[in-house]
């Protein structure tokens, strides 16, 4: 958990609206190199719709997005280009189901990249290597368990070497005894330098890991500081109520 | 004369050659088809509101009506505003205008039943829509969309008889002439149909391979 | 353009009796299929092996030949055969209900399958006769989720119906065929014929939606026919 000085990613007054519903009123946070910030909240609280605004695979109705100093826009022709530049990590995995786990990690390399076939495979063996499933290369998602799932589309995802990793409640659709395994990889990843933010539940691997706890509340950031001040003594009431329901759900936060 | 030496000598070489035609009919059609159905499926899932709503028109229009009535129109009707067809031309031109608003249907079903997660997954890498649609869409929906598919090139196999209505001898037309002119309409018949159900049989066989072939892993 | 339209709306009786006749056709073969259908699916899921086997040598037959080849093959061939001498309608009617008995039968034992055997069971174990089970409680069930199946299977009839002309039937088609030779205007008229097949088709399958949500079982999710 190192502390760089340049700010990687800023998000400024982001507004999403579907319909009748403000789903987001006006978010702004920003983050820093190898930074790990981690957003909690109640379901329906806007921090997936968040995450999906910021590699616009929702286009948020009001305000802006930097990538390393560079102004993220719907361009189509620049999108593809920072979506490269943004690794997304999903709740339900989303692994395509026609390819085996290695061409999961390699298609991204081959098809957006265009790297050459030999290199691609090489360095999507390793990306797997990085997640403990090298010997599962060969195997079709539908093959796969839950846990091993999650761990190759994270390979995916870092195989693009992305300035910065999005999480969508990476653990939130596993069982419960398949969760260790993926949040040791996130981990993992955290303290090799990563810039990551994080929407999770896990309250203990929060506490562990984050630089810096935000909690999101009915399209807002209520609260944010580090984890020691959030879980110990937070400046605002809802926090509180909040925590003490989550951890009530899920026992006393471990570790 | 009997009827072997009926069957063999005057009943098989013209219905031969008519059943060739049928396969040249089919073999244009059914490729064809599929492809435009591909087509007119992902234009109308993916299209702008344009594209949209002509590939929706094209299939309501195109299963809405007999397949006679669109082999009417292109053979009887455009004559008339100066677009000549051979009967053979119009034919296959027809088939593959029909067979691909019915396979649009099935490969759009697929398609929809594909979860958005996977387009998104695919945006998320930084592919363009054409090159998600392309490596990780269709690949899938094409494979769920096989039963469907297959059904529809059985039915062209059946209803390419229709071709005969245009005047194109095809397997059918074949039998109808000699019958008519022997006035054995129930021997030429039963072996047309016979060549018509060894057809549907062989294709069905093969397709069925084909759908083994292509099963992923662990799904199905 | 007026001079088409004029053509168009002079027309219209001619082909709305042709209307009549297709709907008749359409109607008549859909009743025969049923009629036949269904104990042809009862008897393919609940019968021996041997009526099962019979049963899918028909169906196998009757989907396997092309509509235009069992025409002629019926009407101009053993119809004659054992002396039966129907009219065109009245023939094409019977080929056209024999062939949608086959695909009909396939489409209700389908249903009848996916209600499992615990139907069956619990009806048997209150003492009921397989024949009274069957009735009373597997059709009942069946033939309600057969009716999307069952909207499909008119549209086909439907566009079969044109096939028809081939024998001589005074349908829709062949009477759009008809005006056209005589007039020489082919294109208005034969695009009249489509628009017709088109209201009648997507009519009766939307009238066919209604039915089926009148007739749903609570509880039951239902599927709005697809175009």
């Amino acid at each position: 958990m190192q502390n760089g000085k340049d700010i990687v990613l800023r998000v400024e007054d982001i507004h999403k609206r579907y319909g009748k519903e403000e789903v987001l009123k006006g978010v702004s946070f920003e983050i820093k190199k190898g930074e790990t910030k981690v957003i909690i909240g109640p379901s329906g609280s806007g921090k997936s719709t968040l995450l999906r605004c910021i590699n616009q695979l929702t286009i948020p109705d009001k305000g802006k997005i930097w990538l390393e100093n560079e102004e993220v826009t719907h361009d189509k022709k620049d999108i593809n280009l920072f979506r490269q530049k943004m690794g997304m990590v999903f709740q339900d995995f989303n692994l395509f189901d026609h390819l085996n786990a290695l061409r999961n990690v390699e298609i991204g390399l081959t098809r957006v990249k265009k790297m050459e076939k030999k290199e691609a495979r090489e360095k999507a063996m390793e990306e797997l290597k990085q997640v403990g499933l090298e010997r599962q290369a060969d195997l079709y998602p539908a093959q796969l368990s839950g846990g091993q799932k999650q761990r190759v589309s994270i390979a995916r995802a870092l195989a693009m070497d992305p300035k910065v990793m999005l999480f969508d409640e990476p653990t939130s659709a596993l069982d419960p005894e398949l969760i260790g395994e993926v949040l040791e990889v996130i981990k993992k990843l955290a303290l090799s330098g990563m810039t990551m933010v994080v929407v999770t539940h896990e309250m203990g691997f929060a506490r562990s890991v984050a630089n810096e706890i935000i909690f999101m509340e009915d399209g807002k950031i209520i609260d944010q500081g580090i984890p020691y001040k959030i879980f110990t003594n937070p400046d605002h009431e809802r926090t509180k109520q909040f925590l003490h329901k989550i951890t009530e759900l899920y026992g006393k936060s471990e570790e | 004369m009997d009827n072997i030496t009926f069957i063999r000598e005057t009943l098989f070489p013209p219905v031969l050659e008519g059943a060739l035609v049928t396969l040249k009919l089919i073999a244009l059609s059914i490729p064809l088809g599929l492809i435009l159905g591909i087509l007119i499926a992902v234009g109308r899932v993916y299209g702008n509101k344009l594209i949209s709503s002509f590939c929706t028109i094209y299939t309501l229009f195109f299963r809405g009506t007999p397949l006679l009535v669109q082999l009417f129109i292109l053979y009887f009707g455009l004559p008339s505003i100066g677009i000549f067809f051979s009967p053979f031309t119009a034919a296959v031109i027809g088939f593959i205008l029909c067979s691909g608003a019915y396979h649009s249907e099935y490969i759009r079903g697929a398609i929809q039943s594909i979860k958005e997660g996977q387009m998104m997954a695919a945006e998320a890498l930084g592919m363009t829509r054409t090159n998600a649609i392309l490596y990780i869409i269709l690949p899938q929906a094409l494979r769920r969309a096989i039963p469907g598919c297959s059904n529809e090139i059985i039915y062209l196999i059946k209803y390419s008889s229709l071709a005969f209505m245009v005047t194109c001898v095809e397997l059918t037309g074949a039998g109808k002439i000699i019958a008519s002119r022997y006035f054995a309409y129930t021997e030429v018949f039963l072996v047309v149909g016979a060549i018509y159900l060894l057809m549907v049989s062989v294709v069905t066989k093969a397709l069925n391979m084909l759908e083994k072939k292509l099963e992923i892993p662990g799904l199905g | 353009m007026n001079e088409n339209l004029a053509l168009i709306y002079q027309s219209l009786p001619y082909l709305l009796k042709g209307c009549a006749i297709t709907i008749g056709l359409v109607g008549g073969a859909l009743g025969l299929g049923f009629v036949i259908g269904i104990p042809m699916a009862v008897g393919q899921v609940y019968g021996n092996k041997y009526l099962s086997g019979l049963i899918a040598l028909y169906v196998w037959f009757f989907r396997g030949l092309p509509v235009l080849v069992l025409l002629f093959l019926f009407y101009f061939g053993l119809f004659s055969l054992i002396g039966l001498n129907l009219p065109a309608f009245t023939a094409a009617i019977l080929v056209l209900g024999l062939r949608s008995a086959a695909y009909q039968s396939q489409i209700f034992r389908g249903s009848i399958q996916s209600l499992g055997e615990g139907q069956m069971l619990a009806a048997r174990s209150l003492g009921m006769k397989k024949s009274e089970a069957i009735l009373y409680i597997i059709l009942p069930q069946a033939l309600r989720i057969s009716i999307p199946g069952w909207s499909n299977e008119y549209a086909i009839l439907l566009k079969d119906s044109a096939i028809t002309y081939a024998i001589g039937v005074m349908e829709i088609l062949t009477r759009a065929n008809f005006i056209a030779t005589r007039t020489y205007k082919p294109m208005p008229i034969f695009l009249t014929c489509a628009v017709i097949f088109i209201i009648l088709t997507y009519g009766g399958v939307k009238i066919l939606d209604l039915l089926e949500d009148k007739v749903r079982i609570p509880g039951y999710g239902g599927r709005k026919g697809e175009i």
